[in-house]
């Protein structure tokens, strides 16, 4: 079985974000893996190792930047990598049909994807992604194992969580608790050097973007930035209620 | 037609359902607003549907019972495609935004994602949406005969329910659920539920241990009448439950309160509460990233500071 990992490359949570004109500008921003991702990088090493899989093929869509998550997908153990090299911003919905075709081409049986990315809040690719293939898909799942041609995990609904079961193909999007990723090691770095990192164009998969931004703003909303001295703990209890009662009129 | 997917739980319809309806208000788009109410044993929540718009569309089907994106999907698309709907709203809850990617590849539709406002430009639809975790506003533009769009909850303000709409029985050809479900838990609170509370309020891991959690933050909470939100290291130590956990992996909230305990102000927290109206933070550390977003601050110990808080709120 062939699992296929998503992977993008979104700035580092304690990065600062600026925007320039109309839109969100990374340069010179710390790039990382998405966390979501590593999570499914991890799951599906972990499902290799289990026997459950035989080969980790990851894939990232964007600039010639990404080159450098796929190279850590690689270190992390990813048997290969493919990148479709694009500067154009893909929404999720036209996203998944890149990916669909991908998973059809290499014959994959199960995709990871992260739960939500860290960079455009997206939940949508692995569940367009599945409706274009006709699979199913799970959703914010923290268990996942193999067991025959059937997946079985429990993963985050609107009201708890649910242990469930399905059959194979299926798209997986992953969440906090699934695993614990791993670090590359500075030999497994090396090794990843020599692996594949196969380069596509945007243009072989005929897909262009649904959807566009046409503005980004900081949102900083001013805050009053009130200290008070914890000291005297019952004054400052005191003061408190008084400023959340008169002023903030969020208390009776 | 403005087609909008009714959220609905016991029984009962959600706020966000009416949250949509002022957005399908504001989105400028022509039409009538029609609700489609799928589950099973809904006739209490279509009624309470009907006060909300001109049409109903009432799916009461017993395989309902239990949510499965593609049976969700293949029902909304039927509909969407039977009522020329151009526009489809969708709760911004998980299972929301689970099957509205699916929606919006059957009908070829672009998806407008988790959207803050809606507003028509031309014969485009423009919405806001925030982006990187919370940090930015993007506004997001799509123009097609038909778009799908999920609406975050808590935004929008809620329409009255003072319409007199007609209902309909609808027919669903759905196909066989895809996912067994061998298992569930739900999660149970006495309190209000957290993203509906006025006043939450939030343990971090400076509070301690979750006996200290029980008598500070829970004590603090009832005391004032709030919810209770936790923070990953919390939940990730088992202390709370997860469907406390506030943030970019856990719920969103906006309350017109936000009180946080001995929470250091990560981030991937800040973009779950960082909308609050009023933040209050308190926390021994006077360089804890929380004081750069509060309103009000108390650099002191939450073992010293928080009881003196419950007494005085209880005794006022
Ligand atoms: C992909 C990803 C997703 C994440 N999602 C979330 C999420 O959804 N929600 C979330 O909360 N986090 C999330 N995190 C984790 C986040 O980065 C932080 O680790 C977490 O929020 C820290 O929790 P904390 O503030 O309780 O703990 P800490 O960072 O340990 O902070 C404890 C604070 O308590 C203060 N303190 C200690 N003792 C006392 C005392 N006696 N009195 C007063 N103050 C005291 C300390 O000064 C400190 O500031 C995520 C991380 C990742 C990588």
């Amino acid at each position: 079985m062939k699992i296929l990992t998503l992977i993008r490359q979104v700035p580092d949570a304690e990065a600062r974000v600026r925007v320039q004109g109309s839109a969100v500008d990374l340069e010179g921003a710390t790039l990382v893996m998405d966390g979501m991702d590593e999570y499914g990088v991890e799951q599906a090493l972990r499902l290799k190792e289990a026997g459950a899989g035989t080969e980790v093929i990851a894939l990232a869509v964007g600039p010639k930047r990404n080159e450098d998550a796929l190279r850590t997908a690689l270190a992390m153990g990813a048997d290969r990598a493919i990148h479709v090299e694009t500067n154009v911003a893909l929404d999720a919905i036209a996203l998944s049909k890149l990916v669909a075709q991908i998973a059809s081409q290499e014959d994959a049986s199960l995709i990871l994807a992260g739960g939500q990315q860290a960079d455009w809040d997206s939940q949508a690719l692995g569940a367009a992604t599945a409706e274009r293939l006709g699979w199913p898909q799970l959703t914010w799942t923290n268990g996942l194992e193999v067991q025959g041609d059937k997946l079985v995990g429990r993963h985050d609904v609107d009201e708890g969580n649910e242990s469930f079961e399905v059959s194979l193909p299926a798209v997986v999007t992953t969440q906090q608790g699934l695993n614990d990723p791993r670090y590359p090691t500075l030999p497994n770095i090396m090794k990843a050097k020599k692996k594949e990192l196969r380069k596509d164009t945007l243009e072989q998969y005929g897909v262009q973007p649904l959807a566009r931004v046409v503005g980004a703003e900081i949102q900083a909303r001013a805050r009053l930035g009130k200290v008070i001295d914890g000291k005297d703990a019952q004054a400052a209890a005191a003061q408190l209620l008084e400023l959340l009662r008169s002023e903030a009129k969020v208390l009776a | 037609m403005i087609l909008i997917v009714a959220e609905h739980s016991n029984g009962k319809l959600s706020k966000s359902t009416a949250e949509m309806v002022t957005a399908a208000r504001e989105s400028g788009r022509e039409g009538p607003i029609t609700i489609l109410v799928l589950g099973a044993g809904i006739e209490a929540v279509a009624n309470e549907a009907s006060k909300l718009a001109e049409q109903v569309l009432v799916g009461d089907v017993a395989s309902l019972a239990q949510y499965d994106a593609t049976v969700w999907a293949a029902a909304v698309t039927q509909i969407a495609r039977e009522g020329e709907a151009h526009t489809i709203l969708i709760g911004g809850s998980r299972s929301g935004r689970e099957y509205s990617p699916r929606v919006a590849v059957k009908l070829d539709a672009p998806l407008l994602e988790d959207v803050i406002s809606l507003k028509s430009a031309g014969s485009a639809l423009q919405a806001q949406r925030y982006t990187f975790l919370a940090r930015v506003t993007e506004t997001v533009e799509a123009d097609a005969p038909v778009i799908v769009v999920t609406v975050k909850p808590g935004i929008f303000t809620p329409a009255q329910p003072e319409m007199n709409g007609e209902q309909y029985d609808v027919e669903l050809e759905l196909p066989q659920p895809r996912v067994a479900v061998t298992g569930k838990s739900v999660e149970k609170t006495s309190r209000v539920p957290l993203a509906e509370a006025d006043v939450v309020v939030t343990g971090g891991r400076g509070v301690g241990s979750p006996e200290n959690f029980a008598t500070l933050v829970e004590g603090l909470a009832d005391s004032i009448g709030g919810g209770v939100g936790a923070t990953r290291a919390v939940v990730d130590a088992g202390w709370r439950p997860y469907s406390e956990q506030v943030g970019q992996t856990g719920k969103t909230v906006q309350p017109k309160a936000y009180i946080a305990l001995g929470v250091s102000g990560a981030v991937q927290h800040l973009s779950g509460m960082g909308k609050s109206k009023f933040i209050v933070a308190i926390n021994k550390d006077a360089e804890a990233p929380i004081f750069k977003v509060a309103d009000y601050g108390i650099v002191g110990d939450v073992n010293e500071i928080v009881p003196a808080l419950i007494e005085q709120a209880r005794n006022k």
